[in-house]
């Protein structure tokens, strides 16, 4: 945020939520609930989704619509109380923000049952995308299996026969090697699952050596990935290393290091994907936040304008129908280049293939290849919306 | 004014009939005014209350500190969650050896909870009781940090991502997706739990627990042995915790291991401390300020858990004998 | 399974207990000197890996960083002990737990404030980078070594610090009778003082040395505090000894644990779901391990004050 509008975002709290009015004083047609992690461990995420968010909706310049953002510290019940106050006292017409898929269940499911719409700007739980789905609920980021599943197509392709994979043993985890295996049909070396918020992996790392896999595939998110990568780099193990963005995206890899050069990782979204609205998009954030912009940025400026241009098309959020069509069709100039809704609400895009590489001193990502392409997620069948 | 409110001495009794009106006068405000969330935020801090209520029976009467309530209340939750979870899904409980479906009727659920979270506590607190000090707090932490992994772990009950309750449980008469009537459903079980702590206290029962918290040695020369007295009194507290985290687990919509975590057992512990610990109002008082607090200076700043921990700091310092000690004065024993 | 793969599990396990003890040997001190649960000690090990990779970040050398975390945790240690802490050793253990709780608060969101939202960067020093060949095969980390040796030789620096100083002296004096020594006239708020910030030395220390490891981010501390309370009360609280084989222990547990548990599985379930159980065991494992000694020895294995 920059200074003048968080200084009016101050001005405005006074007890009612963390407002970030916008453009002057009109009718507010479109009033948009964020509720995102601001605080604790996982924060930059959260911080990024806002950001990206807010620089939209400060771009569109529409006067009309209005976002709080409150903090859920990353507390499901906390995210849960926060809902209810934004659906209950201030009425809002849109939720949104969320990161994490536990905080997503705990929120989504009872909000899109009182009328109100979410939108995703990143948790993508299988429970959200077969049977739980729901005609309020959109996803403008990703299932949470997509990633996993392009990098498990992109290391069969690429002729490895031997991937050791890991992940948590939690249900995001077990999505995450579930998906790499949907598109990854050959042997494994081996599969392991670690705890939750571990930090020390030498007993893993150990493992794979003993394996000896062709290539390695983990998926742990935050500081997992960060320790992982930093630890398996100093065990002098050289096997090539594949994941989802999660652990090698901007924010995060300065905390990584040179350890992550050369890592192969799939991601939906790449500052260097070469369309103008991602070019306005890079430019813009760099200079309203004097950094480089994260996948996370991405996916909330792509919601921000996903609301944006389906409250142009319907005019405002007040014809439910006609506002959830126009989210439908997705109509807005996606970051990502083409864009649009499979039956169940989830994105059908390209995932990427991106290799970490230095930029002068920054460590950043670049393209080098697609891993799935058009590709939606393996719940379209369970939805019945 | 009812007459537990003022068993204790006059003054602490005014505190907490004052107390007991504000809550809920709260909702019923709301109710008028239409605003229904402070109806639900009414509800989320008798709830806690309760939670406090029953960890403040083991912690203080009986001298357990236990830093695993939290156990108690995520498997409360649990029971709602599961037994709910199978009456949307049409799917069997149990199957063996005897079949039991799901259900939505709360009162099946709360004998069940009370059951579960029952045979639970006296399972943890036999083990635990053998141990005392610093060691019972982090015996009883041991405890729910097993039962916390373990539920992220089980894929069935969706491990960390826990369990949506599609359709709030249901009540014979009155409907408890009504805002206001559930929340007088919760406020009921607090008094409930009130009054049955506070003629717990009263009975020679509790003159026990209280002497066992001062002097085991002297309760055992009087011929009580202290450790069924304590775990009574801890299955109890358990029990009440319980009954909490089902009530929570309803309201929420939804219940998940983070019920089960280290921070929920920290912060129904300090809704009893904030509060005063071992004053029979002390949880209703000290759960009333840290929600309000949380809502309030979270919706200002993102920096509120500076300002949560500073005011936290301020009322250990300064306020000894917490909130209901500042209110009406120190407790009589000590 | 060859015999290297078991030899460096077992140097894993020793490795992650040792890394334990680092934390859990400050805690245990200022139990036993002042009869405080400090929930902030974890606090005092992210401030020291904050720090040490800000230092190491300025000046590119990891030990400058190193020792510039170990003081910033003894200053702020040393702080909050004459602002807070000092008013609570009067206090049951209760109010000590509320305020050490505000504290974590308080310090996590001053860290974030201050460093940013963002984890920091901190690499291993030169110096201490590559692997030392292990029989049989295979090669074990440097830096690993390090901390063992590290962690070896500050249990060693305690016993000596504690039974032949003068300092160690007036803490077992003061572990044993606290009105007394000050009768005669040892300056017991000093003592104290310095007791605590040595400890949160300790723990500023270990945050420089695992930080290199792991993810130098907010809320760091907080796994780790945990695990280190298991340490202590395994251990038996107040005892240093009681404190490195407790850490040990629960080192060796959760990192066999983690790669035995699955594979017994294996014998009798199909792989991933043996994976799963397996897993899922393997995390209860040191709680499971606690509450069995504790079961048999309610004061720890090595009480203090039996």
């Amino acid at each position: 945020m920059n200074k003048g509008l968080r200084n009016l975002a101050k001005g405005a709290a006074c007890g009612a939520g963390l407002l970030a009015t916008l453009g002057t004083a009109q009718a507010e047609e479109l009033k948009i609930g964020m509720i995102t992690t601001l605080s604790g461990g996982g924060s930059s995420l959260g911080i990024d989704v806002r950001d990206g968010f807010l620089l939209a909706v400060k771009q569109s310049g529409a006067g009309d619509v209005e976002v709080i953002v409150e903090d859920d510290a990353r507390k499901p019940d906390l995210a849960k109380q926060i809902a209810d106050k934004f659906i209950q006292r201030d009425k809002v017409d849109i939720l949104t923000g969320i990161i994490w898929s536990n905080l997503a269940m705990a929120v989504v499911p009872a909000s899109v049952r009182q009328g109100v719409f979410y939108i995703s700007p990143n948790a993508g739980p299988s429970a959200l995308a077969g049977k739980g789905c729901h005609e309020n609920y959109f996803n403008v980021a990703w299932q949470n299996d997509n990633l996993h599943e392009a990098m498990g197509g992109y290391v069969q392709a690429n002729g490895f026969k031997k991937p050791f994979i890991l992940a948590p043993n939690y249900p995001a985890g077990k999505d995450a090697l579930t998906g790499f295996k949907r598109f990854y049909e050959g042997d494994l070396a081996g599969e392991v699952y670690t705890k939750l918020g571990q930090t020390d992996y030498a007993a893993e790392i150990a493992q794979i050596r003993e394996a000896k896999p062709d290539s390695i595939f983990f998926f742990l998110p935050g500081g997992m990935g960060i320790a992982f990568m930093k630890q398996l780099a100093q065990s002098g193990l050289d096997t090539a290393v594949f994941g989802p963005a999660f652990s090698f995206d901007q924010g995060i890899l300065k905390a990584v290091g040179d350890a992550a050069l050369g890592v192969k990782n799939t991601s939906q979204w790449s500052k260097d994907i070469d369309n103008p609205a991602n070019k306005a998009f890079v430019e813009a954030f760099q200079a309203e936040y004097g950094r480089l912009p994260s996948l996370y940025a991405s996916q909330g400026y792509d919601a921000a304008n996903l609301i944006l241009a389906a409250k142009g098309k319907a005019g405002g959020a007040g014809d439910k129908a006609a506002f959830r069509s126009a989210l439908k069709a997705a109509d807005f100039a996606s970051v990502r280049g083409p864009f649009k809704f499979a039956a169940n609400h989830h994105p059908v895009q390209d995932i990427y293939v991106r290799e970490v590489v230095k930029e002068g001193e920054v460590l950043t990502n670049k393209i080098v290849g697609v891993g799935l392409q058009d590709h939606a997620n393996a719940y379209v069948g369970d939805c019945k919306m | 004014m009812p007459a537990f409110l003022a068993s204790v001495s006059s003054r602490e009794g005014m505190v907490n009939a004052v107390l007991a009106g504000l809550l809920l006068a709260a909702p019923l405000i709301a109710f008028t005014l239409d605003e229904p969330f402070y109806i639900s935020l009414a509800t989320r801090v008798a709830i806690l209350a309760l939670a406090g209520v029953g960890l403040n029976l083991a912690l203080g009467y009986g001298g357990m500190v236990s830093f695993g309530h939290a156990a108690f209340f995520g498997l409360g939750g649990y029971v709602a969650g599961i037994a709910a979870f199978h009456a949307f899904d049409g799917s069997d409980f149990i199957v063996w050896p005897l079949t039991l479906g799901g259900t939505d009727q709360l009162l099946i659920i709360w004998p069940l909870t009370v059951l579960v979270v029952a045979v639970v506590a006296f399972a943890i607190g036999v083990i635990s009781l053998r141990t005392s000090g610093v060691y019972f707090i982090m015996i009883t932490l041991a405890f729910a940090q097993m039962i916390y992994y373990l539920a992220i772990s089980i894929p069935t009950y969706g491990g960390e991502d826990g369990l949506a309750i599609y359709l709030r449980n249901q009540l014979p008469l009155g409907d408890s997706n009504d805002p206001l009537t559930f929340f007088f459903v919760c406020y009921g079980m607090l008094l409930l739990a009130l009054f049955v702590s506070s003629r717990l206290v009263a009975s020679p029962f509790g003159v026990a627990l209280q002497c066992a918290r001062m002097n085991e040695v002297r309760l055992a020369t009087m011929g009580i042995a202290p450790f069924p007295v304590k775990l009574t009194a801890f299955v109890i507290s358990g029990v009440i915790t319980g009954i909490a985290g089902a009530l929570f687990a309803d309201l929420n919509g939804f219940v998940g291991p983070s019920m089960l975590s280290w921070h929920r057992s920290g912060e129904i512990m300090i809704f009893v401390i904030l509060g005063g610990v071992g004053r029979l109002f002390g949880p209703l008082a000290g759960a009333a300020l840290f929600i309000l607090l949380e809502s309030l200076i979270g919706g200002m700043t993102d920096r509120w858990q500076l300002f949560l921990g500073a005011i936290l700091l301020g009322v250990v310092l300064f306020a000894r004998g917490g909130l209901i000690g500042l209110l009406a004065g120190r407790a009589r024993h000590d | 399974m060859s015999v290297a793969f078991l030899i460096e599990q077992l140097l894993n396990g020793v490795q992650f207990g040792v890394m334990l003890f680092l934390m859990a040997a400050g805690l245990t001190l200022v139990f036993g000197v002042m009869g405080l649960i400090n929930l902030a000690h974890g606090s005092l090990f992210m401030l020291g890996a904050f720090f040490c990779s800000w230092i190491a970040g300025i000046t590119g050398s990891f030990w400058l960083g190193l020792g510039g975390g170990f003081l910033a945790a003894a200053a702020a240690g040393a702080l909050i002990e004459m602002l807070v802490i000092r008013r609570l050793y009067d206090r049951d253990h209760l109010d000590q737990v509320l305020a050490t709780f505000a504290l974590i608060l308080i310090f996590s969101e001053l860290v974030r404030w201050v460093f940013g939202d963002q984890p920091l960067y901190l690499d291993i020093p030169p110096l201490l980078s590559g692997a030392l060949p292990l029989p049989g095969g295979g090669g074990y980390p440097v830096y690993r070594f390090a901390i063992i040796l590290a962690g070896l030789a500050t249990a060693l620096g305690l016993y000596l610090l504690i039974a032949k100083t003068r300092l160690g002296m007036r803490i077992r004096a003061g572990e044993s009778d606290r009105e007394m020594i000050g009768a005669l006239g040892v300056d017991i708020r000093t003592l104290y003082t310095a007791v605590f910030a040595l400890g949160a030395a300790l723990a500023g220390f270990a945050g420089g040395m695992v930080g290199a490891l792991q993810s130098v981010q907010v809320g760091m501390g907080e796994p780790v505090l945990i695990l280190a309370f298991v340490v202590i009360v395994i251990g038996g609280i107040g005892s240093v000894k009681g404190a490195l084989i407790g850490s040990v222990l629960v080192g060796l547990t959760d990192t066999l644990g983690r790669v035995f548990l699955p594979q017994v599985f294996k014998l009798v379930l199909p792989a991933s779901e043996a994976t799963a159980v397996g897993s899922a065991l393997a995390s209860v494992a040191i709680y499971l391990l606690m509450a069995v000694i504790l079961a048999w020895r309610p004061k720890g294995l090595f009480p203090v004050n039996a």
